[in-house]
């Protein structure tokens, strides 16, 4: 079975962080460990929507040096396409659940001398496990959290009273920004830089770590995708000899999964690369949206990432 | 793609590009013998030129063939120029640079495996990733090679084999390579066999 393996869960906890977030805390059902995990790491969580399967990524939040469970803040997205809200209508304490293996695709560079986290709303949550990590091996950081308002800061009270002077917070609604070009010229040495947010801020980030001369491999980013939604398009799996439609509100992948074919993933966010297709033929416009595959690979139109890029043309057939 | 070229070798070996000017608030150089020309045909193609010289830090010494381009760096007249009279009498002085430096700084390195090598490792030791400085070859392929026996590095190797220069066991060399060590490994040739000894050939020159 594709995705790595899989852990059977309990829900022990569901605490209201503020009117957008909703923490989850997951516990072994034989009271055992968790697996070792480290700060950035995801877990996927799986959920039966009523009938609709859904899975999606959330990072693990919780320290890393506590085993007796996992915790993910989750984010509620009104407009989305339903996992948060499923997890936060409908998901209660001593219900089971099935969860990913951890998978850290945004790992510290522990060859650094110091490490600078950019934060944006929801985008907190692997800096909160890496920062528990750093504290316990005694490394240094900085980090600069923004959020739109103060009830939204989710977890800076706790911040900015353990770690006073390293924790600097901004709010929209009080017209504060980062400002971004001061902090990156008074990084000594050896500092690499990691931002998690909305895309517009991540872009920004690495922008202006590039013009300011940071090189490209001590700038790190994580943004999980969501699918999107896009007009119904049809696919022939030339492997498994089957044609499939895909849905509006369905991902590739899901309606790949849906036909009984076992295709490979991990993030399921369009980051990881484990779900990478071969594309056989092509006739139309495929509309990629991860951030795996390079500009040239997009243009060849030879490779898709199912888990969040869609189509739109005539015919699409992948080697699946 | 570099302008030296240098036969097939295993994944190991360290390959090198050409310079290209980069953003930065201090353009550290660090460069021996034939790369000084490396350092001018930099600038020569860059279009700020003169912004670039105002930024740049240019530690040089001549290379292992005696080659000294001293001249025809000083006079592009970047903000310091330091010329160090030995390899060993320039990495203090990089030590001193990398210990005020911040991020921002753009590293180019030119000329021999040997100085590119350990400023390459003095570097990265302070937490800058090893794919993000800017290396290009010029002049002399000689090659610094650790003996994996004694541990003893040999410098400026022109043969192969060649005896290590601290133990004496006739040594191999191979292409591969240490960053951490910046170095290739050497190893013991007639260790099964001891005198049969393959006859040297020059191949670094």
């Amino acid at each position: 079975m594709s995705g790595g393996a899989k852990i059977k869960v309990r829900v022990a906890e569901v605490v209201v962080v503020n009117a957008l977030i909703k923490r989850f805390r997951f516990v072994t059902l034989d009271g055992s460990l968790m697996p070792a995990f480290s700060g950035g790491s995801h877990t996927v969580i799986e959920m039966d929507d009523h009938g609709t399967r859904r899975l999606n990524p959330y990072s693990l939040m919780s320290n890393p040096e506590d085993r007796s469970g996992y915790e993910i803040s989750v984010r509620r997205d009104d407009a989305g396409r339903g996992g948060s809200l499923y997890l936060h209508n409908h998901v209660h304490a001593g219900m089971e659940m099935e969860i990913s293996y951890p998978v850290n695709l945004f790992p510290l560079d522990t060859r650094a001398k110091k490490h600078l986290m950019i934060a944006g709303g929801i985008g907190i949550t692997p800096f909160l496990a890496q920062i528990a990590q750093l504290a316990h091996f005694g490394g240094k950081f900085e980090l600069h959290y923004s959020a739109r308002s103060k009830p939204f800061g989710a977890y800076m009270d706790g911040l900015m009273a353990d770690y006073p002077g390293r924790v600097h917070c901004y709010f929209d609604d009080e017209k504060q920004t980062i400002d971004l070009a001061n902090v990156l010229s008074m990084q000594p040495l050896g500092t690499h830089l990691y931002v998690c947010g909305p895309k517009g801020m991540i872009n920004w980030v690495k922008a202006t770590a590039a013009q300011m001369g940071w090189p490209a491999h001590a700038v790190h980013h994580e943004e999980f995708l969501a699918p999107g939604t896009g007009l119904p398009f049809k696919v022939e799996l030339a492997a498994s000899q089957k044609s499939i439609t895909v849905g509006t509100s369905q991902s590739l992948l899901e309606a790949i999964e849906a036909a009984g074919v076992d295709a490979p993933y991990l993030c399921r966010g369009g980051a990881c690369g484990q779900c990478e297709t071969t594309v056989l033929g092509c006739d139309g416009k495929i509309l990629h949206r991860d951030h795996w595959l390079t500009e040239e690979d997009h243009a060849s139109n030879t490779k898709i990432m199912p888990c969040v890029s869609r189509f739109e043309g005539n015919a699409l057939i992948l080697d699946r | 793609m570099s302008k030296t070229a240098f036969p097939p070798a295993i994944k190991s070996r360290p390959v090198y590009g050409v310079l290209e000017s980069r953003p930065g608030f201090l353009h550290l150089v660090v460069a021996d013998g034939e790369g000084a020309k490396a350092v001018v045909d930099l600038l020569a193609k860059s279009t700020a030129r003169e912004a670039m010289l105002a930024a740049m830090h240019i530690i040089y010494t001549p290379g292992p063939n005696g080659t000294d381009q001293s001249n025809a760096l000083k006079a592009l007249g970047a903000a310091q120029f330091y010329r160090a009279p030995s390899i060993p009498s320039l990495l203090p002085r990089l030590a001193q640079v990398l210990a005020n430096a911040h991020m921002g700084t753009q590293f180019y390195l030119a000329g021999t495996e040997g100085l590119m090598g350990q400023a390459e490792r003095d570097i990265m030791a302070t937490g800058v990733p090893y794919r993000d400085i800017q290396k290009e070859h010029r002049g002399s392929t000689m090659r610094r090679v650790q003996c994996v026996h004694c541990k003893g590095i040999t410098e400026n190797v022109a043969t192969d084999p060649f005896k290590c220069s601290h133990c004496g066991l006739s040594l191999f060399v191979r292409d591969h390579y240490s960053r951490r060590l910046a170095a290739f490994q050497g190893v013991n040739i007639d260790a099964e066999d001891p005198g049969l000894v393959p006859v040297s050939v020059v191949r670094f020159i």
